[in-house]
C-alpha cells in the first residue's frame, strides 16, 4: 500500500474518532446548521489564512471561533431567531470566502480540494494537526461532558443548578471549530458536517446511554472512512463525497432494518 | 418562619414595555410550603426562574442565603428523542448520588421500578414523579417546584401533594410550589401569594380565597372555582348535604 493512502486513512480514522461524540452532541443539541455554518466560514478562514501567510488549518480555527463567539452573542437578542442568524452568519461567510479566493489571481487555490477534501493532499503535518488537535478536543470534549449533557437536557434546571452554562457553551463552540478545522484536508468544506451527523444518527438505533451513542459513532464513522476512502481509490472518486456516501448507506441499511425489524414485532 | 431562605424585594422585570413583574416582595422561610399561584401569563414562571437566579432583574434584589441549595422541577420538560436517556441518568444530571439512594428516592414518589427505564417511555405521571425525584436526590434547602402535577390525574395529584406536604418535616427542606389547582394545595401550605404581575394578595391558604382581590384576579369564574373550597368546608362541618346553587348564592352575598 502506498504510503499517501495509509496516510490518508490513519488521518481518516483520527476524523472519525472525534467526529463521533462531537457529533452526537450537534444532533442532541439540534444544531446541525450550526455545523454547516462553520464549514461555510472555514472557506473564509482559508482565503485569509492565504493572504497572510499562516497554515490554512489556523485560519479555519481562526474564522470558525470568530463566527462561533459571534453567534453566542447574536443570540443575547430574542428579535431574530437562531436559524435566520445562522443563515446570515453561514451564507454571508461563503459569499465573502468565494469572493477572496476568486480574487486571489496571484495565488493558485484548488477550490475543489478544499470543497470536497483531497485523499492526496494529507502530508504528514496534517497527521500531527488532526491527532494532536483531536486529542485536545477529546480531552476537553471529556471535561465538559457531564454538564453539556445537563445543558442538553434541560437548560433552566443545568443552570439553577450551578452549571455555568455560558462558559460550556462558550467551551463547546470552540471545539466544534477545532473539529471542522481538522476535518476539513480530509472531507472537505462542503461535507464536513454530514460526518459529524450521519454516524450518530447511524448509532442512535443501538444505544441506550449517551456514552454507548458516542462510542457506536465513532464505530460506524470508522467503518464510513475506511470503506468511503477504499471506494475513492477503486473508483477515483473524491473523498470526501465517498466517505459521505459510505456513511449514508450504513444509515440507510440500519434504518431499513429497523424498519423490517419493526414489521416482524408487530402483531 | 424562623430563617429567611429567599428574599424576594420590590423586583421588577420587563419585557419591553410591559412590566412582568411589577413589585414584587415574596419570602420563603426555612420548613416552609409557599404556594405561588395566579392566572396565565401572570409571570408565575418568570418569577421563579428570577428566584432561581436565571432572570435580570430591572429593579429590586432578590437575596439568596449564602450556600442555599436549590433542587428545580420546570414546567416544561421535554428530552430531544434523539438523546438515548435512562432514568437514572436523568436523576445524576447535576449531581452524584449511589444507586441505592436513586432507589429510595424513587421508592419515595413510588416508581423505583422505574429507574432503568428509557425517559422516553415514561407517561405524563411518572415524568412528574421522576422529575421530583430528581430534585429532591440534590438533597435540597429548596425545592422549587414548577405546575408539578401537570398531566397528573386526580388521584396522581393528590398523592403527589401528599408527598410534598410531607418534605418539611421528612427532609427538613422548604418548598416553593406554582400551581393553579387550588384545593388541593391549600391544605397543604403555609403561605400562599396571588401573582397578576404584582402580588394581588398573599396570607395563609384561607384568607387568600375570601379576599376580594383574589376574586377579582380570577374573573367571573372565580367565584365558581372559589366555591369548591368552602364547599368541602361545608362538608366537613354541617354534612346535611346542600347543593352547589345555595352555595353560589351564599358566596355571592359575602362578596356583595
Amino acid at each position: 500500500m502506498d504510503s499517501f493512502i495509509l496516510r490518508a486513512i490513519v488521518a481518516g480514522i483520527g476524523v472519525a474518532i472525534v467526529a463521533g461524540p462531537l457529533g452526537c452532541f450537534i444532533i442532541w443539541r439540534r444544531m446541525a446548521y450550526f455545523g454547516d455554518t462553520l464549514s461555510h466560514a472555514a472557506l473564509t478562514g482559508i482565503a485569509v489564512g492565504i493572504l497572510f501567510g499562516v497554515n490554512a488549518t489556523v485560519g479555519i480555527l481562526g474564522t470558525g471561533l470568530v463566527v462561533g463567539l459571534l453567534l453566542l452573542a447574536l443570540q443575547r437578542q430574542r428579535a431574530v431567531p437562531t436559524d435566520t442568524l445562522l443563515g446570515i452568519l453561514s451564507h454571508g461567510a461563503l459569499a465573502l470566502g468565494l469572493i477572496v479566493v476568486s480574487s486571489m489571481t496571484t495565488v493558485r487555490v484548488d477550490l475543489m480540494g478544499y470543497l470536497f477534501g483531497d485523499i492526496l493532499a494529507v502530508t504528514p503535518n496534517d497527521l500531527i494537526w488532526i491527532y494532536g488537535g483531536g486529542a485536545v478536543v477529546l480531552a476537553g470534549l471529556a471535561f465538559i461532558w457531564q454538564p453539556l449533557i445537563a445543558l442538553t437536557v434541560h437548560e433552566d434546571i443545568a443552570a439553577a443548578e450551578g452549571i455555568r452554562a455560558p462558559v460550556i457553551r462558550m467551551v463547546f463552540t470552540a471545539l466544534i471549530a477545532l473539529t471542522v478545522a481538522i476535518a476539513m484536508k480530509i472531507i472537505g468544506v462542503l461535507l464536513v458536517t454530514a460526518l459529524l451527523i450521519v454516524p450518530a444518527a447511524t448509532a442512535r438505533r443501538f444505544a441506550a446511554t449517551p456514552e454507548k451513542m458516542a462510542m457506536g459513532a465513532v464505530i460506524v464513522g470508522i467503518v464510513s472512512v475506511v470503506a468511503g476512502l477504499s471506494g475513492s481509490l477503486a473508483w477515483d472518486t473524491p473523498s470526501g463525497p465517498s466517505i459521505v456516501s459510505a456513511a449514508v448507506i450504513a444509515f440507510a441499511l440500519v434504518t431499513l432494518a429497523g424498519g423490517f425489524a419493526g414489521t416482524l414485532k408487530r402483531p | 418562619m424562623s430563617e429567611v431562605l429567599v428574599d424576594v424585594k420590590g423586583v421588577v422585570l420587563r419585557h419591553g414595555a410591559r412590566n412582568v413583574l411589577d413589585h414584587v416582595d415574596l419570602q420563603i422561610g426555612t420548613r416552609e410550603i409557599v404556594t405561588l399561584i395566579g392566572p396565565n401569563g401572570a409571570g408565575k414562571s418568570t418569577l421563579v426562574k428570577a428566584i432561581l437566579g436565571l432572570e435580570r432583574l430591572d429593579q429590586g434584589s432578590i437575596q439568596r442565603r449564602a450556600g442555599l441549595k436549590i433542587g428545580y422541577q420546570p414546567q416544561r420538560f421535554t428530552v430531544n428523542a434523539a438523546l438515548p436517556l435512562p432514568v437514572h441518568r436523568l436523576l445524576t444530571l447535576t449531581h452524584r448520588q449511589s444507586r441505592a439512594r436513586q432507589i429510595e428516592v424513587l421508592t419515595e414518589v413510588g416508581v423505583e421500578h422505574l429507574i432503568d427505564a428509557s425517559v422516553h417511555t415514561l407517561s405524563g405521571g411518572e415524568m412528574q414523579r421522576v422529575l421530583l425525584a430528581r430534585a429532591l436526590l440534590r438533597d435540597p434547602d429548596l425545592l422549587v417546584l414548577d405546575e408539578p402535577t401537570q398531566n397528573v390525574d386526580v388521584a396522581g395529584t393528590v398523592e403527589i401533594y401528599q408527598i410534598i406536604a410531607a418534605l418539611p418535616q421528612k427532609v427538613g427542606c422548604s418548598v416553593l410550589v406554582v400551581s393553579h389547582d387550588l384545593n388541593v394545595v391549600m391544605a397543604a401550605t403555609d403561605r400562599v401569594y396571588c401573582l397578576n404581575a404584582h402580588i394581588c394578595c398573599s396570607g395563609k391558604p384561607e384568607d387568600v380565597s375570601r379576599s376580594s382581590e383574589y376574586l377579582h384576579m380570577f374573573g367571573p369564574s372565580a367565584a365558581k372555582t372559589l366555591a369548591i373550597y368552602p364547599h368541602a368546608h361545608d362538608h366537613t362541618h354541617g354534612p346535611d348535604g346542600r347543593v352547589a346553587p345555595d352555595h353560589a348564592h351564599h358566596h355571592g352575598h359575602h362578596h356583595g
